[in-house]
């Protein structure tokens, strides 16, 4: 028994860590933000070169095989680096063939999506986080028509996996008639988010009775690792300009009204890492308990994350909500993985209800 | 990640159920028929004092972090009663090993594991609490002994035990951490009083304990003179370890959750109310969080890597959630949780009520929650220290 990161997942996380230090510093990320055109190409064609695109593409199809755990420490980093990245679509692509394409789709999509040359998005939110503003996708004769809102990276995406109202799964691509797609502006310029309309697109139906319920699940801990990844963040931060700033003639890091703002970010945190661990490892190993543990992963992270966030932001004091400082790019990424696919209180429903506690 | 067992521990885990379910007439609703008697099956079988030489009457097995939390499941699943665990065996025995001359070690540890002896702690006093460093009980030299004199406080089982390994004074120039010493005597020394300490539990949990001119051989001190600190921290490493575990955290939680499967109002079970389900909801993403973090310092105590952060927010984070857990059974029970002490009404024999109240000690005791904060931010994450804080 052993629960720990291998030697070869903590290198995964490192080698990421520093592509991404590279590719997108902050200052690169700022661009992004400020401007609607900039598709961050760049920064996409040096995580192909790391092989990110592929990391739960199986082998055969071109991709590294690796699994959600891997997945979630790419998250991590990429949370940590604030980077501009539908990671999401990422993941949910290559899993959602995997889970349900047949040999026909599986070779069509699955070496694009592990190169790179196309990239997937999930159109999900409805059947997950619930449908706003009349929102929702029905499928008849192989024609989707509806609305899907918050789609991660659904601007650009070649390739649509789109849940119906049935809870069917239909794969779309990214060039089919009848697609509309346009940007929802949001909190958090790092990723962007969009509406697609579908009337009579044409789609594939994909096979797999629960494959939406796994696809939530591995989103689940897919955002539920960004956010950790940016709370680590938000606390070094914190933690190294306490020990900077000096006020009354000495560095606020002395006061204890600040330390221990320090010490209960890093309470919430550590454990909050084990969860999230756990939650992806459950995902290939224990499916039994994966849904419960990705929930509680998701609403768990959600709740310390808000915490961190905003305590964070107060040790800064009032360089910390300076736009200069840019401390607020990391506030926002958790922001919006606190809301994406379901705010903590709907997600603890769902974990009340996988276990049993209130009926199916 | 591999949470699955080996062959070698899956057959060990096996042995253990095997040992428990040939022994289950030996105890009911969790407690031993007879306790010494179970306390020495456990160590013949090294399922008490697995680890501790078999020349000062333990088991001696190799330590093994896996095997240890194998055995804890397992009694844990079958309802059984673990070994005895009292100040004496967790705390003193572990610091005797560590530091003890080999006649302290020959006398004390056999019949302190067999459950012959019982000890109490003196480390606090009413002016030394976080301080503890500052500590005032003092001895005065005289021949080959020490007189001892002054008062400690939240003395649990004072009242029960035969001997004390205490805190004292003995070098009064030396500087504060410098000057004191570990030191061992029997609790029917003449010149010691003991006086029951009742909490807002409405029960003695703790004692106050004065001494006057108590005599005690020099020979009694543990580690050398002067050592005491150090000695002492060897054992409050110990004392914070057992006060966060998650194990009882987890079992206390499944208790709750069975009192909001079965408890009704209105003809309405508790866990169908939403505001309570979300309540339990978020409570077990916690216990679920500190039970990983468990399983992740169980691997690095294996692998000898440092814990790090992750075992410096045990103590804290685990009993502030004891009490959260405690807290929501009270609320769930609505005007049922008002009541106390005795009744048709009251449930669990009141125990949410007392866990509640004595929690809250819990948080305070053994380093307060701000304590462990300096300790979390001071050397877990390298902020500078208080001016005058103790070295705890």
């Amino acid at each position: 028994m052993r629960f720990a990161l291998s030697e070869d997942q903590k290198m995964l996380q490192d080698s990421l860590a520093k592509a991404l230090a590279e590719a997108s510093p902050l200052d690169r990320v700022r661009k992004f933000a400020a401007d609607p055109k900039d598709k961050a190409a760049d920064i996409w064609q040096a995580l192909v070169e790391f092989g990110l695109p592929g990391i739960v593409v199986p082998e055969e199809f071109g991709g590294l095989g690796l699994s959600l755990l891997e997945a979630a420490l790419a998250s991590e980093a990429l949370g940590a680096a604030v980077a501009p990245v539908a990671f999401m679509g990422v993941v949910l692509g290559p899993l959602a063939l995997s889970l349900g394409g047949s040999e026909a789709q599986k070779a069509e999509w699955l070496p694009k999506l592990a190169s790179g040359e196309v990239v997937a998005a999930a159109c999900i939110s409805e059947q997950i986080a619930g449908a706003r503003d009349g929102a929702g996708v029905t499928a008849a004769d192989g024609r989707l028509t509806g609305k899907a809102l918050f789609v991660p990276g659904g601007g650009a995406a070649g390739l649509l996996v789109v849940a119906d109202q049935a809870g069917g799964l239909h794969l779309v691509r990214g060039d089919a008639p009848g697609i509309t797609r346009a940007l929802m502006p949001g909190l958090d310029d790092t990723r962007r988010l969009a509406e697609l309309t579908f009337a009579g697109t044409p789609a594939e139906p994909l096979q797999a009775n629960d494959a939406l319920g796994r696809l939530r699940d591995a989103a689940w801990v897919i955002v539920a690792a960004d956010t950790l990844g940016a709370c680590q963040v938000m606390l070094d931060k914190a933690v190294a300009y306490a020990k900077e700033r000096r006020q009354f003639g000495r560095v606020i890091g002395s006061f204890q009204a600040v330390k221990h703002l320090c010490a209960e970010m890093v309470a919430e945190l550590e454990p909050a890492r084990a969860l999230v661990w756990y939650a992806a490892y459950a995902f290939d190993h224990a499916p039994e308990e994966a849904s419960l543990m990705a929930a509680h992963a998701k609403a768990h992270t959600s709740e310390i994350g808000r915490f961190i966030a905003r305590t964070s932001t107060e040790v800064h004091g009032g360089i910390g909500i300076t736009d200069l400082l840019g401390l607020h790019f990391w506030f926002k990424r958790i922001g919006l993985n606190r809301q994406l696919l379901g705010g903590p209180e709907r997600v603890r429903e769902i974990a009340a209800r996988v276990q049993g506690l209130i009926p199916a | 990640m591999d949470l699955t067992l080996t062959p070698e521990m899956a057959a060990f885990r096996d042995e253990v159920r095997a040992f428990l379910a040939a022994h289950a007439d030996d105890y009911v609703a969790g407690a031993p028929k007879d306790p010494r008697a179970w306390q020495r099956l456990l160590i013949e079988h090294g399922y008490a004092a697995r680890t501790i030489p078999r020349a000062y009457g333990g088991y001696g097995a190799e330590p093994d972090i896996l095997k240890g939390r194998i055995i804890a499941e397992a009694f844990i699943a079958a309802g059984a009663p673990r070994g005895m665990a009292g100040q004496g065996i967790s705390m003193l025995v572990p610091t005797l090993l560590e530091v003890g001359s080999e006649e302290q070690k020959t006398r004390w540890i056999a019949p302190t594991l067999r459950g012959e002896i019982l000890w109490c702690q003196g480390y606090s006093e009413p002016d030394a609490g976080s301080d503890l460093a500052s500590l005032k009980t003092h001895a005065v030299e005289d021949g080959d002994d020490f007189l001892i004199r002054g008062s400690k406080v939240w003395t649990s089982t004072a009242h029960l035990a035969q001997m004390m390994f205490c805190l004292v004074r003995t070098e009064p120039d030396a500087p504060k951490h410098e000057g004191i010493s570990y030191i061992l005597f029997p609790m029917d020394t003449p010149g010691i009083e003991v006086r029951p300490l009742k909490t807002m539990t409405g029960q003695a949990e703790f004692n106050e304990v004065f001494f006057t001119d108590v005599r005690v051989p020099k020979a009694n001190v543990v580690g050398g003179r002067g050592r005491g600190w150090f000695v002492a921290n060897t054992t409050l490493k110990h004392e914070r370890g057992m006060l966060g575990d998650p194990n009882a955290t987890e079992a206390r939680f499944e208790t709750l959750v069975q009192l909001m499967k079965t408890e009704t109002v209105d003809g309405q079970k508790i866990v169908d109310n939403p505001v309570f389900r979300d309540r339990l909801m978020q409570l077990q993403a916690r216990v679920l969080a500190m039970k990983f973090n468990g399983l992740r310092l169980l691997t690095s105590a294996q692998t000898g890597e440092p814990a790090g952060l992750a075992g410096l927010v045990v103590k804290l984070q685990g009993c502030e959630l004891n009490h959260q857990i405690a807290a929501l059974a009270i609320d769930a029970l609505g005007e049922l949780g008002i009541l106390y002490h005795d009744g048709p009404h009251l449930r669990a024999k009141g125990s949410w009520q007392r866990n509640y109240m004595f929690d809250l000690g819990l948080i305070i005791g053994g380093g307060t929650a701000q304590i462990q904060k300096n300790i979390i931010s001071e050397r877990g994450l390298g902020m500078p220290r208080e001016p005058s804080s103790a070295k705890a």
